[in-house]
């Protein structure tokens, strides 16, 4: 059977994660044109009716790997390699994240497969899957076909929507024994909290400051903007390497990915790095001192001035609107 | 223990980056530079030598790529490597994922260490994965993206940021960990280092020395194929305001931000 199985990552409460539910809903859609059903691993003791909701989102059946502690890869590549095998599943689909970026990777050795990262669409060719895969900072776009089976899809993050279908999956537990290696890490602390509380991956609106802000206290100008509007604010790599913001706040390649309703960027000059992280936001406006900055060729509306003269009178001019 | 660095030689950063249309790979030809993700793995693991928390016999430099990535070797030794191992053959060309990490795993095999790090990424090919790609083949525990190692009884207490917070880690050795670029502030080599490098131990390796078995690596022992190359979907072009009279600007702004419903 030509299935796609996709790993639904959950924190310690149950919740699925989004780019997971996005990534079944992008597996049941690729599922149907292959001939195949979409499953979804689910590892910990998740309540049967969570398991069955995934069919909402397209998963016709969940694999529940009770005794398999979540949070660490190895011991969900072990997982996830059993009930490939035992149903000869054709692939594995992962939503952007950390751990599927780990667990893709893991499989990739264990099963001998094949596998692509930072995917940003799958599409099926002579019944198969293939790959799009941005390349050389976006440049160009690779399609990536798989040599045999399994093929392994790491997606980007935010790159598959998820679509409530409606519907229920059979839940089926499976027995995984765990490989030796696979239970020397151990998760000491999950998710702690550390600075800033603002989950900026779920902020609406952001303000994004850069080096243009000039120094650390620049960074009140895009508080006080964000706080105008009920928004958070984010950082660029190179301010939070300065020292100016908390790493938490950070964007990018190597920070989080973040697709807000608006993305104000201040005083950003938009390198690649930043871009991964920001480019999917709905509305991008920048303001930059800097004509040729890269930022204005991603964004909706650039502004080209001194943010110093501009944000204060902004934040001004929002205050009054919302007052009035 | 012994620490075993991956290194990688990538394009210069500031050389327009290519494909070649022929072989459909990453033309690496420009200038070439260490990897910058892997000197904060090299860095890490002079930490952990000069800390003192565990005795380290040696930081040995490894890679997988052409003659040139010889000079990625030297770079890293003399960023604090005591030797280095070159893995070079023409039937590694063309290598994916699954058979880079294979190789490389099979010439990590041969060194036999207790701890093996690397950058999280890799400046060309941007690949986040071969860490854990590595590390099963080795059959040891792995993580990525760590920020922060504590070597304690012969074991590392590791941080990193995942999907939900911070996430502490204990992992014991042998292991294999790829670290974050937060981890640490790499050291600029001393230019007693830099004109010692080349004295320092470099042994070359082929597939055959090492065991790997050349019908899984190369182009045709991948599991994935470029089937096309594309230019991306070009984003029409946004609406620019230069700053002149800034109320003026302001108000364009607010009524850009209004008609999207936005404030």
């Amino acid at each position: 059977m030509a299935g796609i199985l996709v790993y639904a990552l959950h924190d310690d409460e149950g919740n699925f994660n989004k780019n997971s539910l996005g990534a079944i809903s992008e597996a049941a859609k690729l599922a149907g044109e292959i001939g195949g059903e979409a499953a979804a691993l689910v590892v910990g003791d998740v309540a049967d009716d969570a398991c069955a909701a995934l069919g909402n989102y397209g998963a016709a059946k969940v694999y529940r790997a009770k005794s398999v502690p979540e949070g660490l890869a190895q011991p969900i590549v072990d997982a996830m390699a059993k009930v490939i095998q035992d149903n000869g599943i054709s692939y594995a689909l992962f939503g952007g994240g950390l751990l599927g970026f780990e667990i893709g990777a893991g499989l990739t050795a264990r099963l001998g497969a094949g596998v692509t990262m930072e995917v940003t669409e799958v599409k099926v060719q002579d019944g198969k899957l293939v790959a799009e895969r941005p390349i050389l900072q976006d440049s160009q776009i690779a399609d990536v076909g798989y040599v045999g089976e399994p093929g392994i899809i790491i997606g980007r993050l935010n790159a598959f929507d998820a679509n409530e279908t409606g519907g229920s999956a059979a839940v089926e537990d499976v027995e995984v024994e765990l490989s030796p290696w696979s239970t020397k890490a151990t998760m000491v602390q999950r998710g702690e909290q550390r600075g800033a509380d603002v989950n900026i991956e779920d902020a609406d609106i952001l303000v994004g400051g850069g080096r243009g802000l000039g120094a650390a206290e620049g960074f009140k100008l895009a508080e006080e903007l964000a706080e105008s509007m009920g928004g958070a604010v984010a950082a660029t790599r190179a301010v939070v390497d300065a020292g100016w913001y908390p790493y938490a706040a950070q964007i990018g390649q190597t920070g989080k990915t973040v697709a807000p309703k608006l993305y104000l960027a201040a005083g950003i000059s938009g390198a690649i790095q930043h871009k991964v992280g920001m480019q999917n936001s709905e509305n991008i406006l920048a303001i930059n001192k800097d004509p040729n900055a890269p930022i204005f060729e991603f964004s909706d509306l650039g502004v080209v001035g001194d943010l110093h003269k501009i944000v204060p009178k902004l934040t001004e001019a929002i205050k009054a609107k919302k007052g009035g | 223990m012994k620490i075993c660095v991956l290194v990688k030689e990538v394009p210069d950063a500031a050389v327009q980056k290519r494909i070649d249309p022929g072989t459909m790979r990453l033309d690496r030809s420009g200038e070439k530079n260490l990897n910058p993700f892997d000197t904060h793995a090299l860095e890490a693991a002079m930490q952990i030598k000069e800390g003192g928390a565990i005795p380290v016999e040696e930081v040995v430099a490894v890679t997988m790529g052409p003659d040139s990535a010889v000079r990625a070797l030297h770079k890293a030794v003399a960023l604090g490597a005591d030797r280095s191992v070159h893995l070079s053959d023409e039937a590694l060309a063309g290598s994916d994922v699954c058979a880079t990490g294979y190789a490389l795993a099979k010439v990590l095999e041969s060194e036999s260490p207790d701890l093996v790090l690397l950058g999280q990424q890799s400046d060309d090919g941007e690949c986040y994965t071969i860490g854990a790609v590595v590390a099963d083949h080795l059959q040891m525990p792995s993580l990525t993206q760590v920020i922060k190692i504590d070597v304690t009884d012969g074991k590392l207490r590791c941080e990193r940021q995942a999907e939900y917070g911070y996430d502490t880690v204990e992992v014991a050795l042998p292991a294999v960990i790829s670290v974050g670029d937060a981890i640490n502030e790499p050291r600029y080599p001393s230019l007693k280092a830099i004109m010692g490098a080349k004295k320092k131990p470099l042994d070359a390796k082929a597939t055959g020395d090492v065991g790997i078995d050349a019908g899984q690596v190369g182009a045709e022992g991948s599991k994935t194929a470029v089937l096309a190359l594309n230019p991306p979907p070009q984003k029409e072009a946004g609406e620019i305001i230069e700053d002149e009279d800034t109320n003026e600007t302001v108000e364009k702004i607010v009524a850009w931000l209004d008609e999207r419903k936005l404030i």
